[in-house]
């Protein structure tokens, strides 16, 4: 067992590092060369990356790809999406099947390391949290020793709610449910006192409520979910395109750029977003890009706050607040590094 | 014919039908309240009826809203069917472009009708062949496109309906005739040759589909040389026809050992080569012999080309879970698979009755 162990892992890190090595050259040309960015997503979950009712992709991951897109070949258009599985999307990644992967994945320490991976400027920063009906009367997820509690199995959420009540030295039952659905059935049909997922989805999760305004969501957060896009390990200059690119949407916002002003905003006489537009070259070509793939990205795709409201923010189904996503001007965590 | 004569010679008094054959209520006595166990039982499943179905026809037609939008469902108790019609398009061609839906509609209707008219063993001639060529061609230049003037669609774009169809179809016509070669194979005097064949049925038999599936999609690639990329729906279908045709190849295998030895022996005498022997004489038995287990391996099969789901391809029962998953319309999962189970059912029902069908034609024992 341990020899069979021992060859399979042998195997494995050979291919990985192998084909590794192997597509260390140049993403940036193959995707100019392709002509089309391939960018694997979720698939499934409303608000970040899902299909509509015309089977066109929408969300603010996919807004995220096509910005990369519209900065690299200059056309937002030209992404290939491709639905991908939580266990599917690292191997698509590694094996050169994609080149960038927007689907809400938590940035950690071995996905980095033992993954060979890279994950880029945070775009989401999420966080799991307790939905419960306002007639438990509590207040505070410290109060909800020996609640039951809805959970999907297998995840990482499972895991941070036993972590969390544990920690509390809090009783709980869990009654765990295979199917998002199913398991919002039971928590509206009252099978348990708490249902617990990630914030972005407790919104959601609420909002098909049969009586929305019954229930609330509680203030703690337990876990940190810093979800990222993705890039291969070994290729900097592509880390660089994507990572900026990301950057590129936040400072937009913070400089006031949005989709409607951009090209008003050429003709400013602030040196920082001369040299952000690329009016004063230099950004683009330290990428290795032209000085214009800023001014393409917001003016096709729109500013970081734009793709907010209009993927997840309160106008949508989602409903989601600004919260840990507002600039750092604003109270949040959205700070990114200057363009110079 | 003379009516039977009694023992005094004299013909019998007419009698009257059974009273079971004209009397409702002695038909009810004679099958169904028999005895005081079956009585019991028959109440028992009344009083079930009585609980099901009038609340099931209450919910799925009468209190049930059809093409109100999601907020008057939230309202409502009945089904809300609207998720399916407001989304229909989606469920049946998933990403394919919104404009260009047409295409894949004529390719489908191309289909069934190709299927519908080779349903007569008539019409089985080598013409049935060119049609299916030229059909299969047209269905593909549709789909594809980027040429006469269509707009390319990428196959990553395939979705829905035309998926599934594809998989199955392809699937179920191209693990036949492996699972044949494989059978014989196995059955072969050549020592390498059965060992091999022994080797693959054993191994595709021994690992569920799910893990071949996944290896298609995520072992496979990690393999390949840098910058080679073999379509997904290409794997998936691979892994679909290696996975079908070993099972086949066994119940094959089965009809061939249920052969009687004279038919061997006879093709011998006949002084038949081993391919003329069992073109003529072994396999048309053979295959004829075990049908209904080759349907329902291929009823089988069909039904798990739904396992794609897990590798994300958007086939029609993926199509219409990521429906569900709108904030809209979470929560009408009843209604969306009721649905997709109403098209499988289709699919393997009519697989099964048309197998009955033949089975029926091909009985030389009659």
């Amino acid at each position: 067992m341990k020899l069979y162990k021992l060859i399979a892992m042998a195997v494995v890190t050979l291919f990985l590092t192998t084909t590794g090595l192997a597509l260390a050259a140049g993403t940036l040309e193959t995707v100019q060369e392709r002509g089309s960015l391939k960018a694997g997503v979720n698939g499934g979950v409303y608000g970040f990356s899902m299909p509509n009712d015309k089977g066109v992709w929408e969300g603010l991951d996919v807004d995220t790809a096509r910005a990369v897109a519209a900065a690299v070949l200059g056309d937002a258009g030209k992404v290939k999406f491709t639905a991908l599985t939580a266990v599917q999307r690292l191997p698509a990644l590694q094996s050169g099947e994609i080149d960038v992967l927007c689907r809400n994945t938590t940035q950690t320490l071995t996905r980095e390391t033992k993954n060979g991976l890279n994950f880029v400027q945070v775009n989401f920063y999420d966080g799991q949290g307790f939905l419960i009906p306002k007639d438990l009367g509590v207040d505070s997820a410290m109060q909800l020793d020996g609640a039951t509690v809805c959970v999907l199995p297998g995840t990482t959420t499972e895991m941070n709610a036993a972590d969390f009540f544990k920690a509390n030295n809090m009783s709980w039952k869990p009654v765990v449910i295979e199917n998002t659905s199913e398991l919002n059935k039971a928590f509206f049909a009252g099978r348990c006192d708490v249902l617990t997922s990630d914030a972005s989805q407790l919104a959601a999760q609420r909002a098909v409520a049969p009586n929305p305004s019954d229930y609330k969501v509680l203030p703690e957060i337990i876990s940190k979910e810093p979800l990222a896009p993705v890039v291969r390990h070994g290729d900097d200059q592509w880390y660089d395109i994507v990572n900026w690119t990301v950057m590129g949407l936040i400072n937009a916002e913070e400089l006031g750029i949005n989709s409607e002003n951009v090209d008003e905003k050429l003709k400013s006489n602030d040196p920082k977003i001369k040299r952000f537009l690329g009016v004063t070259p230099g950004m683009g070509q330290a990428l290795g890009l032209d000085d214009e793939f800023m001014y393409r990205a917001i003016k096709q795709v729109g500013n970081y706050g734009e793709i907010f409201e209009r993927n997840v923010g309160p106008e949508t189904d989602l409903g989601l607040d600004r919260g840990l996503n507002a600039l750092w001007t604003e109270g949040g965590l959205m700070y990114a590094s200057p363009f110079r | 014919m003379d009516r039977a004569l009694n023992d005094t010679g004299q013909p019998a008094a007419a009698r009257r039908p059974p009273i079971i054959k004209i009397n409702v209520l002695a038909w009810m006595k004679a099958n169904l309240f028999n005895g005081w166990f079956n009585s019991l039982l028959t109440l028992v499943v009344l009083y079930l009826l009585w609980k099901i179905v009038p609340p099931l026809i209450e919910w799925a037609f009468i209190g049930s809203l059809w093409t109100a939008a999601a907020g008057a469902c939230q309202q409502s108790d009945g089904a809300c069917w609207s998720v399916i019609s407001h989304n229909f398009r989606f469920i049946i061609f998933g990403f394919y472009p919104y404009d260009q839906h047409w295409r894949p509609l004529i390719a489908m209707l191309l289909l069934f009708g190709l299927i519908f008219y080779s349903r007569d063993r008539k019409r089985w001639r080598k013409s049935l062949m060119y049609y299916w060529i030229l059909g299969l061609a047209t269905m593909g230049i549709l789909m594809k496109g980027g040429i006469f003037g269509l707009q390319p669609v990428e196959t990553t774009q395939w979705g829905g309906l035309p998926l599934t169809l594809l998989l199955s179809v392809f699937g179920l016509t191209a693990a036949y005739p492996l699972g044949v070669i494989l059978a014989l194979g196995r059955q072969s005097t050549m020592n390498g040759v059965r060992r091999l064949c022994v080797v693959y049925i054993e191994l595709i038999r021994g690992v569920p589909l799910i893990s071949l599936l996944f290896m298609s999609s995520i072992i496979f690639p990690l393999f390949l040389p840098e910058g080679v990329t073999i379509n997904k729906i290409l794997r998936a279908q691979v892994a679909i026809i290696l996975f079908t045709a070993a099972y086949i190849a066994e119940v094959i295998r089965g009809g061939l050992q249920g052969m009687h030895k004279g038919q061997y022996e006879a093709a011998d005498s006949l002084g038949l080569n081993y391919y003329q022997a069992m073109r003529l004489i072994i396999l048309p038995q053979a295959l004829k012999m075990v049908i209904p287990p080759t349907v329902s391996i291929l009823i089988s099969a069909f039904k798990d080309t739904s396992l794609v789901v897990i590798i994300a391809l958007f086939d029609v029962l993926k199509t219409s879970q990521t429906v569900l998953s709108d904030p809209k319309w979470m929560g009408y999962s009843p209604e969306v698979y009721i649905f997709v189970s109403i098209f499988y059912f289709l699919g393997c029902f009519s697989m099964a009755s048309y197998s009955r069908k033949l089975e029926r034609e091909l009985d030389t024992n009659r």
